[in-house]
């Protein structure tokens, strides 16, 4: 039966995580490879890295970053961040990358989704969407960290991203992102009904009752998240034992081999 | 040494250090040469099987393939580009390694189109599968099929259907998921590969 993924995200600044490096006791603090491979030793079913960058160096150290990741984790991997175009789409894969996300730039310039599924196939995009509800009721998506509202709409944009080549949507409500109080599972359940390609829930987990009831109610296929597990609240492989306790299919860490 | 067939169908990078990570020696080529000298072959693949098969056309490689006599390994649409066709390419042959056709998943509410991520597999047979744990899970990343038929040795369920996960016929072998994005499951079975 094919798993829910679970799937920790890292920011990136300069080459260094600049996030929830305080517990896991790291020799190199920050060390983006080295918790990657933790993640990955773990349970994760893939990372994601976000460049957060805000300096052409930093971008620079991002992609030898992406190089060594390629060359220690044994698992697939997203990398985002400051992608704008089919160069720098070109130059993730060639150092090692799986898949990226488009965020900003696929609103701004929707071909771009179209010029890199072209080129690479759809199972190397992903499309991120920031969306707020406005008091209207409509979820519109939003740029730039969520500072920057655009008109469009949250469900007509992401069947839009799938007919335009993305292979997956990674969706994250801007008004429970950062709060830990759970995900809008009906709006999930309504982009999922929508979607014939997979569904990433991110932003908004608390604990792991939250991740249980987007994965279930909400029909995402994915979870990702960043904090639950950066700060320790829970280690990739106790919300997997949780949520395998709740019936829901994940992949657990194989038995030892002999 | 290990030939990797470079004939321009995805990025070979994560099977390279893949093997790196085990210490095999490799070449990623598409001389014909070094392709029938090497050990073992590997015939990767990410994209549209008609472009592979034309790429591997222009590269004068179909005939050298099928008549390779060394372990050969097909993975993904390298496995697929084995079978007799494929619904992505319709009216071209592939290389006819492998007794099965290659059909499309058809999306519906739970089955989302591709079939990606963890998949379990089961009725393993064979030396590629060597100290498996039971139903062991591995990644996938596909929206296109090969049916059950006489080279079947792993099989994974999705959506109701049940397809060929693996094949092998002769010293032929071909995986529909990725080893070297399958975490140590994925490595034990290059390892086992790389042992025949």
């Amino acid at each position: 039966m094919l798993a829910k993924r679970i799937i920790p995200c890292l920011d990136v600044k300069d080459g260094k995580v600049v996030k929830g490096i305080n517990f896991l006791g790291l020799k190199e603090v920050g060390d983006a490879v080295e918790l990657g491979r933790r993640y990955a030793a773990e349970g994760a079913d893939e990372l994601v890295y976000l460049d957060i960058s805000a300096t052409r160096e930093g971008r620079g150290t991002f992609a030898g970053l992406v190089e060594r990741v390629a060359g220690t984790l044994n698992i697939p991997f997203t990398v985002g961040g400051g992608i704008r175009s089919l160069d720098d789409a070109a130059r993730l894969l060639d150092a090692g990358a799986d898949k990226i996300t488009l965020n900003s730039a696929a609103i701004a310039r929707p071909d771009l989704i179209g010029e890199i599924a072209g080129k690479y196939g759809r199972q190397f995009i992903v499309v991120a969407i920031d969306a707020a509800c406005g008091p209207d009721g409509v979820w519109r998506a939003t740029t730039h960290g969520g500072s920057v509202p655009t008109d469009k709409e949250l469900f007509s944009w992401a069947v839009e991203a799938q007919e335009r080549g993305a292979g997956e949507i990674l969706f994250t409500s801007m008004d429970h992102d950062g709060t830990g109080s759970g995900y809008p599972c009906a709006v999930y359940a309504r982009l999922a009904g929508l979607l014939d390609i997979p569904l990433i829930a991110s932003g908004g987990a608390g604990g792991v009752g939250d991740i249980a009831a987007v994965l279930t109610e909400g029909r995402a296929d994915a979870a990702l998240a960043a904090s639950i597990f950066h700060y320790g609240t829970y280690t990739v492989g106790a919300v997997k034992r949780e949520l395998a306790a709740q019936g829901i299919p994940v992949r657990l860490k194989e038995p030892e081999r002999s | 040494m290990i030939a990797i067939i470079d004939y321009d169908m995805g990025n070979l990078r994560s099977l390279e250090n893949a093997l790196g990570r085990l210490g095999a020696q490799y070449a990623v080529t598409a001389d014909p040469q070094t392709i029938r000298q090497a050990d073992k072959v590997i015939l990767p693949g990410v994209g549209h099987a008609g472009k592979a098969m034309d790429n591997l056309a222009a590269r004068g490689l179909p005939d050298l393939i099928r008549s390779l006599r060394q372990p050969v390994l097909g993975i993904c649409v390298g496995m697929q580009v084995l079978c007799r066709d494929s619904e992505e390419a319709p009216g071209k042959p592939c290389l006819g390694v492998f007794d099965a056709h290659v059909r499309q998943f058809v999306p519906d509410p739970q089955t989302k189109v591709p079939h990606m991520g963890w998949n379990t597999l089961g009725n393993l047979e064979g030396k590629l599968f060597r100290d498996f744990p039971k139903e062991p899970y591995v990644y996938f990343v596909h929206s296109f099929y090969a049916g059950l038929g006489p080279d079947t040795v792993a099989t994974c369920r999705y959506g109701g259907l049940l397809f060929s996960a693996a094949l092998k016929y002769e010293q032929f072998y071909g995986t529909q998921f990725h080893p070297e994005k399958s975490g140590d499951t994925g490595e034990l079975l290059l390892k086992n590969f790389l042992a025949l």
